[in-house]
């Protein structure tokens, strides 16, 4: 029977609790981890994997730069399977008004140290010569990367494992309590801190959180080598991202080491079904093939949903929740949990051992969001 | 005496009689596998009613084309995996 | 509209045994009804071609009935997805055709199950019905050593069938004890039929060896198969072989039911006593209802076909001899049950998922078909866990899950629903 005292508790093993448990257990503190299902299984699974930096906000830039940089630095270690390959990313402009955006994004990366090229017409298409003709050009940011979540989840686990943490699974946690967290079986595993990455599961247990539930599809192909280089995102995909309304599609496709590729992507809240929609795929599907017209021959082999953890200000929940001490948050990352996991780690560590972080962390506070629910 | 079909296997001509597969006629051609696994294994039929895809070939530029599935059609292209 | 697109009062899905005689019972009892299939012919694996060689007076027979009974026939037109209730989505020679039906009858049949073992990914290493389906496709077997194993009736067959062809078949070993399968041919006893064709069976196969309680350990070779090493009992051998054909018994065809939301019941789709799944207007008959073989697939076809037109009673009719053959269809799952020894054939290399190249060694390292799909990509390839899922359930135990469109990997724009042009 495993001891079941720690110093810090983490609630989900997706990327993000994974990657706290890593940070936390390699800075010597005792960490149990607990999981409903298995390793990476829920917003982990179905995600892209894109490791990209983000430059809609101060926020977002600092949170995902700081990432990014870490991932970088944690390549070399990861196994085979975590599939890191630094593609980079070719943000791509459709007319003049959006190289305007171009240039200006270059301009905001190179000034915050991020290499970041700005690509013309021709150049494009000699980096991607499947993009349809008369594109204006587009943005190459070569440190941006992409990863197979589920095994870098079950790689950092692993880490945190091998620093003596413990991993409870499966496991379903019904309440966290004062001095720990209560399972489904009635026992308690204690803990001085608990860290709630349970992702879209987060507001069940930490009730007047608010993160939503923003359902994504995405379609795989069969092999394919070469057909994409890069991972290739419309500019227009922000709009998607911070669009309020009921549901959007943006360009954003992947390769994959195998040769597939990863078609995105869609954005729709108050879904509460799993299934496949078959209008928003098609729109999907369509607006890849607007960018890459031999697409739509490739041969796909399976479509599938997932949820992304969203906030009402599209950045994360990171830190103490105002009216708890010892209740810390890590979710709400929508699209960029696989990216920013690892700096939110680092955030979260910083503040169990209350040390000064790298980045500046009074943005993903908890309390910069007045609480609906005392909790 | 039953029609003939005359396809190209990796570009060797092979003629067979009508209703052949494209994955018989690669057969017929003399190569052991039809296609190398994502290891570089070599790979022949296995299921012959198209549900276990490593018959997979490329038909008239298409890739991924399950040749067991396929009849053979006049001037066929047919190209397997090294 | 695409140009594919067409509607039909009723649509078959499978044109095999269960399927023709579903279509045809509900288009002679006067439904416009459409039957559609993703070969080249009707027929299903057991027909497979007869509409062209006309071998089988049985199988010609209903290709007649078929033709002439005004069922628009739709060849080499695969359904891969169900956009919205009352229409499915098919790829027929690179065109999209959206079906629309106000009934379906799911007649999608079953598949060989592969359980691996050392070597069996080699070339030339094929299902038992497998390789049948290459001889009736083209393949000429004359004179080539073939080894049959695995376990079932499917067989013996084979080996008839490719003994007409003029291989030499050199052994057939099935994995059930000789005791199962003496219980099992005294209850043959009782269905006449099945008599004389076993009578006809042991006739053609006289001089090829039957083993009993005997199995593949290891097919061997460079580059294609050149030998396998079977076990019966105490004495274990080697066999030299051009092919090795081998299958243990069936797995129902049901991912177009489970996309439909038809109920699944330990595997099968769940139907009443007209053979209608948990969705009203959605039948299903043969082996995704339950592995029940040929005369079972036609009784059921007639069931569904009749139900779906309405004529009840015409369907209850059949109810007496459905319930014969179901009996001896349990009895045949349970002769020729797995034995454990089976699951202790992959070794740590032995290759799992043929799609994505997982081994035994990195599967046995999970507890759920879910962690290791995830963190292996086992069941992510093209055939999205057909082939390597029932060996992970017999090897784990564990269930495969959920499906997805679509069904069989189509061009992108078929998937988003027809090419740009098509859908504006």
């Amino acid at each position: 029977m495993k001891p079941r005292s720690y110093d810090v508790a983490i609630i989900g093993a997706g990327i993000v609790g994974a990657a706290c448990a890593e940070a936390c257990a390699s800075e010597g503190l005792r960490v149990g981890i607990v999981e409903a299902d298995i390793i990476g299984g829920g917003a982990t699974a179905a995600g892209m994997g894109h490791l990209v930096v983000m430059d809609d906000s101060e926020a977002q830039f600092s949170l995902t730069r700081y990432s990014q940089v870490l991932w970088q630095r944690l390549a070399a270690e990861l196994p085979s399977d975590a599939e890191y390959e630094s593609c980079g990313t070719i943000w791509v402009a459709a007319d003049a008004g959006e190289m305007d955006a171009v240039r200006r994004k270059r301009e905001y990366l190179q000034t915050r140290g991020v290499p970041a090229e700005v690509l013309d017409a021709k150049s494009l298409r000699e980096a991607e010569p499947n993009l349809r003709e008369g594109l204006a050009g587009g943005l190459l940011v070569p440190g941006d990367a992409v990863i197979y979540a589920p095994c870098a989840a079950r790689f950092l686990i692993e880490r945190a494992q091998s620093h003596g943490a413990q991993v409870h699974l499966p496991c379903v946690v019904t309440e966290i309590a004062a001095d720990g967290l209560r399972l489904n079986d009635g026992s308690l595993i204690v803990a001085r801190w608990i860290v709630n990455a349970a992702g879209t599961w987060s507001p069940e247990l930490t009730a007047g959180i608010e993160v939503k539930k923003r359902k994504g599809h995405l379609v795989i192909t069969d092999r394919y080598p070469g057909f994409v280089k890069h991972q290739l995102v419309e500019l227009g995909y922000l709009k998607s991202a911070h669009s309020m309304t009921a549901e959007s599609v943006a360009f954003n496709v992947q390769p994959r080491r195998t040769g597939q590729l990863l078609i995105g992507s869609s954005r729709q809240f108050e879904v509460g079904s799993k299934g496949i929609d078959a209008n928003i795929m098609s729109r999907m599907l369509a607006r890849a093939e607007e960018f890459l017209p031999g697409m739509g021959k490739l041969s796909t082999i399976r479509s599938w949903t997932g949820f992304r953890a969203a906030t009402p200000d599209k950045l994360p929940l990171i830190g103490p929740l105002p009216a708890r001490e010892n209740l810390f948050l890590a979710t709400g990352h929508e699209g960029l949990g696989i990216t920013t996991s690892l700096a939110t780690a680092r955030l979260v560590a910083d503040q169990l051992l209350q040390r000064a972080s790298e980045i500046p962390a009074e943005p993903y506070l908890p309390a910069r969001i007045p609480e609906r629910v005392h909790v | 005496m039953s029609k003939t079909v005359s396809v190209a296997v990796n570009g060797t001509r092979v003629t067979v009689t009508e209703g052949t597969t494209a994955l018989a006629a690669i057969l017929m051609s003399g190569r052991p596998f039809v296609r190398r696994s994502v290891k570089g294994e070599p790979r022949g039929a296995l299921c012959g009613m198209g549900v276990c895809f490593e018959c997979r070939v490329t038909i008239n530029g298409k890739r991924h084309s399950r040749s067991c599935m396929i009849l053979c059609g006049q001037e066929m292209d047919i190209r397997t995996d090294e | 509209m695409s140009n594919g697109d067409r509607s039909f009062d009723l649509i078959v899905v499978g044109a095999g045994p269960a399927g023709i005689a579903a279509a045809c019972s509900a288009a002679e009892s006067g439904i416009h009804a459409a039957i559609v299939d993703n070969s080249a012919g009707p027929g299903g694996q057991i027909w497979r071609g007869e509409s062209r060689t006309q071998n089988n007076r049985e199988a010609a027979s209903w290709y007649r009935r078929l033709t002439t009974s005004g069922v628009d026939i739709l060849n080499a037109t695969e359904v891969f997805d169900r956009r919205e209730t009352g229409k499915i989505s098919a790829e027929s020679a690179n065109n999209l055709c959206q079906l629309s039906y106000k009934k379906l009858i799911i007649c999608t049949g079953a598949r060989e199950r592969f359980l691996p073992f050392p070597g069996w990914t080699l070339p030339n290493v094929i299902g038992a019905g497998g390789l049948q389906a290459l001889v009736k496709s083209g393949l000429a077997v004359s004179g080539k050593k073939i080894v049959i194993a695995g376990s079932g009736p499917l067989l013996l067959a084979v080996a008839a069938y490719l003994t007409e062809h003029g291989a030499d078949v050199r052994v057939i070993g099935e994995q059930a004890p000789w005791s199962r399968l003496a219980r099992f041919s005294f209850s043959v006893v009782f269905q006449g039929r099945k008599v004389l064709q076993s009578f006809q069976l042991r006739r053609q196969l006289s001089g090829i060896s039957y083993r009993a309680g005997c199995w593949v350990v290891e097919a061997e070779g460079n580059g294609r198969i050149e030998s396998v090493t079977l076990r019966s009992g105490a004495k274990i051998w080697k066999e030299p072989c051009d092919y090795l054909a081998c299958g243990f018994h069936l797995v129902p065809n049901t991912e177009l039911a489970a996309l439909l939301g038809c109920e699944l019941r330990a595997g099968f789709v769940r139907v009443n006593d007209f053979q209608e799944s948990s969705i009203a207007g959605i039948y299903c008959a043969g082996e995704p209802a339950g592995i029940g073989g040929l005369e079972l697939s036609l009784v059921e076809g007639h069931i569904a076909g009749y139900a779906a037109a309405g004529q009840r009673e015409k369907a209850q009719k059949y109810f007496g001899e459905r319930r014969r053959l179901r009996r001896f269809a349990d009895a045949l799952q349970r002769t020729f049950a797995l034995r454990n020894e089976l699951s202790t054939l992959p070794g740590s290399d032995t290759i799992v998922c043929r799609c994505e190249d997982v081994s035994f060694g990195r599967l046995r390292e999970y507890s759920s078909w879910r962690a290791a799909k995830l963190q292996t990509r086992c069941g992510m390839g093209p055939c999205q866990g057909r082939i390597c899922g029932p060996a992970v359930e017999f090897l784990f135990g564990w269930k495969t899950e959920s499906v997805r469109p679509p069904i069989f990997p189509v061009a992108a724009e078929m998937l988003a629903g027809g090419t740009g042009a098509e859908r504006n």
